[in-house]
């Protein structure tokens, strides 16, 4: 009864356009925003943020940048893993190179370079659709791990093969480090996530956008009506890249501090970001984030509750959340294959029609 | 609401109603050793509705495909605005004013209405990636006046009541319409329609054929169209082609074409004696 749009009527192009078109919609976004900015900083903690802030923000962010490129544009990557190695190590060497940089452009160069990167692994996409782009891509997940760790120069020759981030600061406040106050580091990855968040909804409804779901429905079509195939995937490869590389980098400076590559960016992230995106909804902003919460949340949901509530050792429960979370992800996916978001909009849907649905 | 307007400007200008937009000259087209198009020459007039007609397998869709760049024939050239070409890639035909709808609809399934059409006004959208991230200022106003063209071929289409759902889930006849739409979304010079009325009912061809007409003489648009429906490409096409094996046998006005003896004997028949 309360979330209705009757009376709501639009008169500009520019209102039906809107990404939030509904009036209850825009202002429980603006709630959760202000709740997400205001409020939650003050009563963090380090567990909070180490445990469940951090992860999830940065993960949504990875996800977001993958659901862009598999979602929207429909070429499918199996690389992520690489690429957030590519952020995490550009900002390695831009930070011990120019102590000077500010930590945000670090991150955002990163980004870049991950950009130049994904293109670069993205060049196949021309020739190779589907599974094929998946294996191929699966080579720079391989190919950038071993790079990463063979050659002494993108790890400074240290002797362990690790990199550990300097201290730094943005506004007097410090962000990476040992000592950085965990609401500075929850403040700082938010603002990444929801400014990107935006500017990614941003570019999926302009021309570019839509240019991408017109590759990834019907490619003829879309090149006989004026899309370029290669610049429109490499494009897509560029952008995806970007915000893969900005949560490798985030990973790493802000949430661990110290990586080795082997470890953190193996294939697993790889399939844990793809994961989140199919599981979330494939061409859903909203999407990522659903499903970057969901794989996120629900381990850590899963063992308190058998660790606390039920008594089981440590170990087992080990065992039975990875044995739960894959029963889940299949439950999930039987009842709602197109994922967590097609699942939130039919509940819109009735919920607007309650209670008298005919 | 569909009255006759006298369009002022035609699209693409440059060419004057009635002289040849585009020509098709010795063209020929094989797959290894299959000859899809043999050595064929027709002309398609400014603002004329030309049909091209033939059994299954004549190649008129191949023909369709060697226009808009799709294929590259081995042989010939063609000639659009009077500049003659040998290969040309697809989106350089789309910006040149080609457009094209396909036999079997291929709508971008997974978006709106609005979308697949906003999708046609793509080529004539400016404004860089960085104006598009901000999706504010320029960027909006682009969108928003590209927007305003897009309603108003909606309202020519009158498919407004379909606008926001997703194409995947309209009935054939309405996605066919809205293939159309997107097609004139690109204000194309030379229309290609590729059997636009198969597997429609009577009153949707009907409607479709009063469609083709209003963009014919409202924009002004040259339409070439592969039909099977005789009855339909008598009535409305000014020339027609025929082909057959990947050869032309005729070409003239629709009764002389109907007449002809070859095109009765490779293609319409005679109807059964009683």
């Amino acid at each position: 009864m309360l979330y209705r749009e009757a009376g709501q009527f639009k008169t500009t192009y520019d209102a039906d356009q809107a990404i939030f078109p509904i009036a209850q919609d825009r202002w429980a976004v603006i709630a959760f925003a202000a709740i997400a900015f205001l409020v939650v900083p003050f009563f963090v903690n380090d567990y909070w943020t180490n445990a469940v802030l951090l992860p999830l923000l940065i993960y949504g962010l990875a996800a977001l940048g993958l659901n862009i490129l598999v979602g929207y544009c429909g070429q499918i990557s199996l690389g992520t893993g690489g690429f957030m190695a590519v952020g995490a190590f550009a900002s390695y060497k831009l930070m011990t190179s120019f102590p000077e940089l500010n930590i945000a452009i670090v991150v955002l160069l990163s980004g870049g370079a991950t950009a130049l990167v994904g293109v670069m692994f993205g060049l196949p996409s021309l020739r190779i659709k589907g599974f094929y782009l998946a294996v191929a891509t699966l080579a720079a997940q391989f190919f950038l791990v071993w790079l990463f760790n063979k050659f002494g120069w993108f790890y400074n020759y240290s002797a362990t093969g690790q990199i550990s981030v300097p201290e730094r600061t943005i506004f007097g406040l410090v962000v990476t480090g040992p000592t950085a106050a965990p609401w500075v580091k929850y403040l700082f990855c938010l603002s990444f996530l929801a400014l990107f968040g935006l500017i990614a909804k941003n570019v999926v409804r302009g021309r570019i956008g839509r240019n991408w779901m017109a590759i990834r429905d019907m490619d003829i079509a879309a090149e006989l009506i004026g899309v370029r195939p290669l610049q429109t995937k490499l494009s897509a490869f560029a952008f995806s890249s970007f915000y893969v590389g900005m949560a490798g980098s985030l990973l790493f400076t802000v949430y661990l501090g110290a990586v080795e590559v082997t470890e953190v960016f193996g294939i697993n992230v790889s399939f844990l970001v793809l994961f989140m995106v199919i599981i979330g909804g494939l061409g859903s902003i909203l999407g990522s984030f659903l499903g970057a919460t969901f794989l996120v949340l629900m381990p850590i949901f899963l063992k308190n509750f058998m660790v606390d509530g039920l008594g089981l050792l440590p170990v087992l429960a080990k065992h039975v959340e990875i044995l739960l979370m894959g029963l889940l992800i299949m439950g999930f996916l039987i009842v709602e294959p197109h994922g967590l978001a097609r699942m939130w909009q039919i509940l819109k849907e009735k919920f607007r029609l309650w209670p008298f649905p005919y | 609401m569909n009255a006759f307007v006298e369009p002022a400007t035609m699209p693409g200008s440059g060419v004057a109603k009635g002289e040849v937009l585009l020509s098709v000259a010795n063209v020929s087209l094989a797959f290894g050793g299959v000859k899809a198009i043999t050595n064929i020459s027709f002309d398609i007039r400014k603002g004329e509705i030309r049909a091209i007609i033939g059994p299954n397998g004549a190649g008129k869709t191949s023909m369709l495909n060697v226009i808009n760049g799709f294929y590259h024939p081995q042989e010939g050239t063609i000639t659009w605005r009077g500049k003659a070409r040998r290969k040309m890639k697809p989106y350089e035909a789309a910006s040149h004013g080609i457009a094209r709808t396909f036999q079997n609809v291929a709508l971008f399934k997974g978006m709106t209405t609005l979308d697949n059409i906003m999708t046609g006004r793509g080529l004539s959208m400016k404004k860089n990636f960085l104006w598009q991230c901000l999706h504010w200022g320029p960027a909006l106003k682009e969108e928003i006046d590209h927007r305003h063209r897009v309603e108003e071929i909606i309202d020519f289409l009158e498919i407004q009541a379909i606008r926001k759902t997703p194409v995947g889930r309209l009935p054939y006849g309405l996605q066919k319409r809205v293939e159309l739409a997107r097609a004139l979304a690109m204000e194309p010079e030379l229309l290609l329609l590729d059997e636009p009325m198969a597997g429609m009912n009577l009153e949707e061809k009907e409607d479709m054929s009063r469609f083709i007409l209003d963009v014919n003489q409202q924009f002004g648009t040259t339409i070439a169209l592969i039909e099977h429906d005789m009855g339909v490409v008598m009535d409305l096409s000014d020339r027609v082609v025929v082909l057959d094996y990947g050869r032309k046998i005729a070409d003239g006005m629709p009764e002389d074409v109907q007449k002809n003896q070859d095109v009765i004997d490779a293609y319409l028949g005679v109807p059964h004696e009683e």
